[in-house]
């Protein structure tokens, strides 16, 4: 690759958003099935019932199917970041890698040590020693999502380090700051949270397919309320924290938050759109209308009070965004020329400065080194060509967002309505409730999977936010290689999640054994 | 030496400590190679893949920490190679891939594909996983085809830290022999592994005998090629580092160090006389249990060795035959201080996970396994 090719951008993007979206498919399942299963052998052990050993181990078996995708889809993605992302690799590998490799070194073991004892440990450890392990997994699998999400969290803000023009990579200076940033422990819970809605949503759906069936009642009255009790505090729990994530996006990405609303033109006192319909022909600088058809959400200034936390805050749009704005306490914030400009300025001092310590010059360099600090919050403008660039694709972020929300609405509404029956004994007289419990199941994944786009393609263009450009982060291979190794990755999880999905349905139709 | 040296020192010997574990540990793959050959009924297919099934885990994680660990502490090198050998890595977790669900997958009812579609995937993984990482890894003794140039990033046109020069990217290596030798040496180790994992855990009379057999069968061609190899790269040109940074070649570069670093000498010669004495001993005494100990330690210390010579003593660690200075050393392609030293920090914990995992490993192995433990068992492959 002589010159930076668009092409060979988009499908490496394309390959790591493939494997991404394929390992969310199972991770999700991991983290909430895990947490209930644990429960569960949590009473088995307090009480001693032989029944809850066998529900437990149900769950367990459809755990460990999922379990095994999701640990061989993990694995493309973490060498991916070398395979397909070499230049984000160096320029950021040593704040990004530290997280992976403590990820592996206390959390992959943990996993794969406890699983072992939790499949093939029944007659041969106490009960004891089996609850642990069980318990110790579920840890293992919450720490490496944390490792994991603290990286991706850095990626969207970048703290606790700085630029080292003599190794020509970002260092890291605070693993604190970056290990407690905000965002990332928000972007954890949250994260985590959705794994839990999806745990509990297949939990229910599985167990009102056998109330419907009036197969192995006592088991599946008693999932379904495990279920529904942990789905509701789970999708209460996301809401705190799905505030929590807007309030971070405001602050730190407002290009983001201005997809996830449509918004071009920023106001103060702004709304949240409740769902609407964007003219496909709006762009960032023509008159166009944004919306052919938009209802807000019945609560004034919603978006400046969640994104500010003040009713009559200044919320920037796409195009103030652009050409430069200014908050409501007064913080001028640049326009993109002006942006641009700077980012050059910063890449040209770089090289220069790189030019000045060859030649033994250290003054000089000490000149270009103020110069480059002076403007590296500005870094990767520099790479931008056009303002253009800097907007990600608003329709995919704005109705993944909404979507999204729409669907966590629907799960609490669902998780407390089958409670509700449960607890009044009636489950066996709302038969469509159990059917669309079972038929929200897919449901649960596709939030999930918006959620991420939600995330990663409103970071677009950035790979590192502000820093790095994405398509600066990319390999030198030809698109060609890759575009080969996106169908061949295509074709095995496509493949793998046939049998995943038909494991799975002839084990449930097994029933409690 | 300063710190950040010490530090660097430290992260180098841990890689390649991790380097000797995982090495060990391919003696899950060694024996998937063997379903169709070693094991012939389905009973005895059965037995193979549970008591591989244990262990799996172990290998794929431990690859999962090394990848890991190395983008952490060396991320210069994860950015060159991954990025440069582009289909050799690619073939290589192509190649684990396949392995995570082949376990659990196989006897599930609905499975789709077949429990032989399975297995033969396992086999895949075991043939490709063993030689590719060993054909990838003789690379830090024979070089690659790539340029670093860290000033590029200010290029705006085409801002590529590292190129590889051959558009086979990676598969160029197949052609050196020395990179094949390696290759076949760690396929026939993890098979030689294999059958003393199979002599030490498998009650199994039929099995057992036919797998005295095959440890002859394996260990021979293993100790010919890594002969081959290690014969080879301690006769050949090596990648020295001057004090200024300067990358040369050296004549007998890995032997000098082996010699210019005693202890590494004497424990690489005491590892590789561990192994052999594994497998002799399994070989001479037919009710020897314990070859698999022996052999993996000694394993894990020649590995570990190994690894160290191309680190340590101004060495090069992954070479560059397109531009000797464009070579990485355990200095200039390391993560900074700070980084080394917060991840020393978590290394301590290391003996921590290590303690769980023997703990965990001897509450489930605590008699060898029969056909009958795999029948009684409710989540047996």
């Amino acid at each position: 690759m002589e010159l930076l090719d668009i092409s060979l951008v988009n499908w490496s993007r394309g390959q790591f958003a493939l494997t991404a979206m394929y390992h969310w498919l199972f991770v999700p399942l991991t983290l909430g099935v895990g947490v209930i299963m644990a429960i569960m052998e949590t009473i088995y052990y307090k009480t001693g019932k032989e029944e809850w050993k066998k529900i437990t181990k149900f769950w367990m078996t459809l755990f460990g199917v999922n379990f095994a995708c999701g640990v061989a889809t993990g694995i493309i993605l973490e060498f991916q970041f070398g395979t397909n992302w070499s230049n984000y690799s160096w320029f950021v590998g040593d704040i990004f890698g530290a997280p992976l490799a403590i990820e592996g070194m206390l959390a992959f073991f943990l996993e794969a040590t406890f699983i072992s004892i939790m499949f093939f440990g029944w007659n041969k450890v106490s009960k004891g020693f089996h609850l642990t392990s069980t318990w110790l997994l579920v840890l293992g699998a919450t720490f490496s999502a944390l490792w994991i999400l603290v990286a991706n969290a850095w990626m969207q803000y970048p703290v606790g380090m700085e630029f080292n023009p003599d190794t020509a990579r970002n260092e890291m200076i605070d693993f604190w700051a970056i290990l407690s940033s905000p965002v990332a422990m928000n972007k954890f819970l949250h994260t985590v949270f959705s794994g839990w809605i999806m745990g509990a949503l297949f939990v229910v759906g599985v167990s009102a397919w056998f109330v419907l069936k009036k197969r192995d009642m006592n088991f599946a009255l008693k999932s379904l309320k495990i279920g529904a009790i942990f789905g509701v505090v789970a999708t209460i729990l996301i809401i705190a924290t799905g505030d929590g994530s807007a309030y971070h996006v405001a602050q730190k990405q407002p290009m983001k938050l201005a997809a996830m609303e449509g918004l071009y033109e920023g106001k103060e006192g702004a709304n949240i759109v409740a769902m609407g319909l964007l003219n496909p022909d709006k762009e960032y600088d023509n008159e166009e209308e944004t919306f052919l058809v938009k209802m807000d959400v019945p609560v004034p200034k919603l978006l400046s009070l969640l994104g500010y936390r003040k009713a009559d805050a200044f919320v920037p749009g796409i195009k103030d965004i652009i050409d430069g704005y200014t908050l409501s306490d007064g913080t001028v914030v640049p326009s993109f020329e002006d942006k641009q400009a700077s980012g050059r300025v910063a890449i040209q001092a770089f090289n220069d400065y790189r030019v000045a310590k060859a030649a033994g010059n250290d003054s000089l360099a000490a000149v270009h080194r103020i110069t480059l600090n002076e403007n590296y919050a500005n870094f990767g403008y520099g790479y931008l060509e056009h303002p253009s660039e800097l907007i990600p694709n608003v329709a995919l972020v704005f109705y993944s967002f909404h979507f999204m929300v729409a669907l966590g609405i629907l799960f609490l509404v669902l998780f407390a309505a089958l409670w509700f029956f449960q607890w009044k004994g009636k489950l066996d007289k709302v038969p469509w409730l159990l059917w669309i419990a079972i038929f929200t199941i897919p449901l649960g994944y596709l939030a999930g999977e918006l959620g991420w786009v939600v995330s990663e393609v409103g970071r677009q263009p950035w790979v590192i936010q502000d820093i790095m450009p994405t398509k600066i982060a990319v390999s030198s291979v030809s698109v060609q290689s890759v575009k080969i190794t996106f169908f061949l990755f295509l074709t095995l999880f496509s493949a793998l999640l046939v049998a995943e999905i038909k494991v799975m349905i002839k084990q449930i139709k097994k029933g409690v054994e | 030496m300063t710190t950040y040296e010490i530090l660097q020192h430290y992260w180098w010997f841990l890689i390649s400590l991790l380097g000797g574990l995982l090495t060990f540990l391919l003696f899950v793959q060694g024996g998937q190679s063997m379903l169709f050959s070693l094991s012939r009924t389905e009973d005895e297919k059965r037995l193979l893949v549970n008591v591989l099934g244990r262990k799996w885990e172990f290998t794929y994680t431990t690859l999962v920490v090394f990848g890991g660990a190395f983008f952490a502490s060396f991320p210069l090198f994860y950015s060159t190679s991954f990025g440069g050998a582009y289909w050799v890595w690619i073939i290589i977790l192509f190649a684990f891939t396949i392995q995570a669900f082949s376990y659990e997958f196989q006897s599930k009812p609905g499975n789709v594909y077949g429990k032989t579609t399975y297995r033969t995937l396992l086999f895949i993984n075991g043939l490709l996983g063993t030689f590719l990482i060993g054909v990838a890894v003789a690379t830090f003794f024979t070089g690659s085809d790539f340029t670093v140039g860290k000033g590029n990033i200010t290029n705006l046109a085409s801002p590529v830290i590292s190129r590889w020069g051959s558009e086979w990217h990676g598969l160029e290596a197949l052609l050196c022999p020395r990179n094949i030798f390696l290759g076949l040496t760690v396929f026939f180790l993890a098979r030689t592994q294999a059958i003393l994992f199979f002599i030490n855990r498998i009650k199994h009379e039929v099995l057992e005998k036919r797998s005295h057999k095959f440890l002859l069968y394996n260990s021979i061609p293993f100790v010919i090629f890594f002969l081959a190899f290690v014969i080879s790269i301690f006769l050949s040109e090596g990648f020295a580092v001057d004090a200024d940074g300067i990358v040369y070649m050296e004549k007998y570069k890995y032997f000098t160090n082996l010699v210019e670093m005693p202890v590494i000498g004497v424990l690489f010669v005491l590892g590789v006389l561990a192994v052999l004495f594994g497998i002799i001993a399994s070989i001479v005494d037919y009710n020897f249990r314990k070859g698999i100990w022996f052999s993996g330690v000694g394993t894990v210390v020649t590995v570990t060795m190994l690894l160290l010579i191309t680190g340590y003593n101004n060495t090069a660690f992954y070479p560059s035959t397109a531009d000797l200075q464009s070579s990485l050393t355990i200095y200039n392609a390391s993560s900074s201080e700070f980084t080394l030293k917060a991840m020393s920090w978590a290394s301590i914990l290391v003996p921590i996970v290590v303690t769980y995992i023997f703990i965990a490993w001897r509450a489930l192995e605590k008699k060898k396994t029969d056909i009958e433990d795999i029948n009684s068992d409710h989540h047996a492959y």
